[in-house]
């Protein structure tokens, strides 16, 4: 058997995973064509390279499908209940950051804190007849984060892109989405609540509670653990 | 413990037997849809249903969800339909979306009874409490009771302003953000240098940035106003904060919790009519056979369900097995009556049993 680590398949969080790896001596390549979804490991005996959508990472690494994927911390948590019992954090990687934020109009004056965004929230519903909308993909942890905080009187509306422009078409009146430098929300007039922050993401290595390990995988992981350490 | 899981026949079969007997105690049996309508749900629940029913979508009729419970389909019947007083009670699945525990079933029967009776709320309450403690004789469960009248009632007599109050009882289900809106309240704050100068400021909107979305400058400038009417309202009375936490800490057998509740309302007397319904249950109660010397008051109890019960509440848990969810539930939900009655109302109580946990203390027992 070998080993299987999934790393998502396109753009620069590939690049950046490829390059990370090759520091610790293990090259990971795309094979064949740039359309082609297959991978090669030079530099370690036993493990194969799975290319898939960093956004398939959690869910393969649950079913035991890989043994190790590279994927978002934020898409760990939104998409894998109890993560913590099915995949084991190994390393952060240093790159990838992002943070899981909550954003209102900068036209909102009145509106700095979730508390605000809560008396917001009351207010806008006794106005509109309807609750206050959320854009966000992130439903699970931006729910939990509300509930957690007391905010009443908003829903989640799904938004799987461009999502800093739902409170300019009308949509929704604030978002919850990933940022890294916050430009994207400053051309679209947002702002950052000031306790805003939901979850700090960034790209890292994680291996799978639940996939199987034959005696030649275990050997193998522990020698790529210690790779990775060295 | 291991749990053995019983057959589903046998659930099928207590749980028709539970319905008789509400059959025979006066109720019409109603049947209502899987499938209900989202918004609805959505509507009166928030975001929070999302977490715990199921959705389905089509594109003809939307979203749609797995019914979480029966109550708010049988309240939208008897508010379309029904004549008064009536007593429904109902079998069947309800889904329930686990996130967190998969310990808890996704799918369970549950048969309940409801009661929307305007004449005696006290009797109504004792009716369905007892019928239930009936059902569930011989099994190791204990009940603990509570009021959510009697906090409401604390809120809305407070001698504060009215936007204060509309927050609290906004919150009363949020017991964290409820305490710090009474912290906050209680404590002479300042604003923050920054938010004091927007009050002052000529155009708050100066540097604001692009006027977007649905929320108006007039709903801002309307939030500034409360804002600023809320820094210059005077902290409220340090006594009053006390009898709020006085009235949440009480937890004792009914009689001695009524009595707390009584030296309490000498701070808050606008809890003393509550205070006479809560009398009136426990007279009612004690005239159904009901040891109201041994039944467990909770001043709190109920506060973290969700937002529909508001007078008396009740719940059945199964003894020395905190992991266990209530074997039994129920409450008074006069305000959802409101809520889903387009202008009408009508006091109503019911509760809900789960004939599979009974089954398996049942086992559990022999």
């Amino acid at each position: 058997m070998t080993l299987k680590l999934g790393v998502p398949s396109k753009g620069r969080l590939m690049e950046k995973t490829f390059d990370w790896f090759e520091r610790s001596g293990i090259r990971l390549s795309r094979s064949g064509s740039d359309r082609e979804y297959a991978g090669m490991v030079e530099g370690i005996e036993g493990v194969s390279l799975v290319l898939l959508s960093a956004g398939e990472i959690p869910r393969e690494l649950a079913a035991g499908r890989i043994h190790l994927g590279v994927t978002g911390t934020d898409l760990i948590h939104e998409k894998l209940a109890r993560w913590e019992q099915q995949v084991e954090e190994i390393q952060p990687m240093g790159f990838g950051d992002a943070d899981l934020i909550l954003a209102v109009p900068r036209f909102w004056v009145d509106v700095d804190t979730l508390d605000d965004l809560d008396a917001a929230a009351a207010g806008f519903r006794a106005a509109h007849g309807h609750r206050l909308r959320i854009a966000t993909k992130y439903h699970r942890l931006v729910r939990d984060f509300l509930r957690d905080e007391g905010v009443a009187d908003y829903m989640l509306v799904d938004s799987q892109g461009a999502t800093e422009g739902t409170v300019k078409n009308e949509t929704a009146e604030a978002i919850a989405d990933i940022t890294s430098t916050g430009e994207t929300l400053r051309a679209n007039h947002l702002k950052i609540l000031s306790d805003g922050l939901i979850l700090r993401s960034q790209a890292t290595l994680w291996r799978s509670r639940v996939a199987p390990y034959d005696t030649g995988d275990r050997t193998t992981l522990a020698e790529f653990l210690d790779r990775i350490d060295g | 413990m291991p749990r053995s899981k019983p057959a589903r026949a046998d659930i099928l079969a207590l749980a028709a037997q539970l319905r008789a007997r509400f059959e025979a105690a006066g109720a019409r049996p109603v049947e209502t849809p899987i499938l209900q309508p989202a918004d609805t749900l959505l509507d009166l629940y928030g975001e929070e249903i999302r977490a715990r029913a199921y959705t389905a979508t089509d594109a003809l009729r939307g979203e749609q969800m797995m019914r979480p419970d029966f109550t708010v389909p049988v309240v939208q019947m008897h508010m379309s339909q029904g004549a008064e007083p009536a007593r429904y009670t109902y079998a069947g699945e309800v889904f329930r979306r686990q996130e967190h525990d998969p310990d808890r079933a996704n799918e369970y029967i549950q048969v309940g009874y409801e009661v929307f009776d305007r004449t005696d709320p006290a009797q109504a309450d004792a009716e369905v409490f007892s019928l239930i403690a009936q059902a569930l004789d011989g099994l190791p469960a204990r009940p603990a009771t509570g009021d959510i009248g009697i906090l409401k009632a604390a809120v809305q007599g407070l001698h504060t302003t009215r936007a204060r109050k509309d927050m609290l009882l906004r919150h009363i289900w949020r017991p964290r953000r409820f305490r710090t809106l009474l912290d906050r309240y209680a404590a002479a704050a300042r604003p923050a240098p920054a938010r004091a100068a927007l009050f002052d400021a000529a155009d708050p909107f100066v540097g604001a940035g692009a006027e977007i979305g649905l929320r108006s400058r007039a709903e801002i400038v309307h939030r500034l106003r409360e804002l600023r009417d809320e820094a210059e309202t005077p902290p409220m009375s340090a006594h009053e904060l006390a009898g709020i936490d006085a009235l949440l800490a009480v937890r004792e057998t009914a009689p001695f919790a009524l009595q707390q509740l009584r030296d309490i309302a000498v701070d808050l007397p606008a809890i003393t009519p509550a205070l006479d319904g809560l009398e009136s249950r426990l007279t009612a109660l004690a005239g159904r056979g009901i040891d109201v010397d041994d039944l467990e008051f909770e001043a709190s109890y109920g506060r973290t369900s969700m937002e529909y019960y508001d007078g008396f509440v009740f719940g059945f848990s199964v003894l020395g097995r905190p992991d266990l969810p209530p074997v039994a539930t129920g409450g008074r939900y006069d305000a959802l009556t409101r809520q889903l009655g387009q202008g009408a109302e009508i006091p109503a109580v019911g509760a809900v049993l789960r004939p599979g946990l009974m089954l398996e203390l049942r086992e559990a027992a022999r």
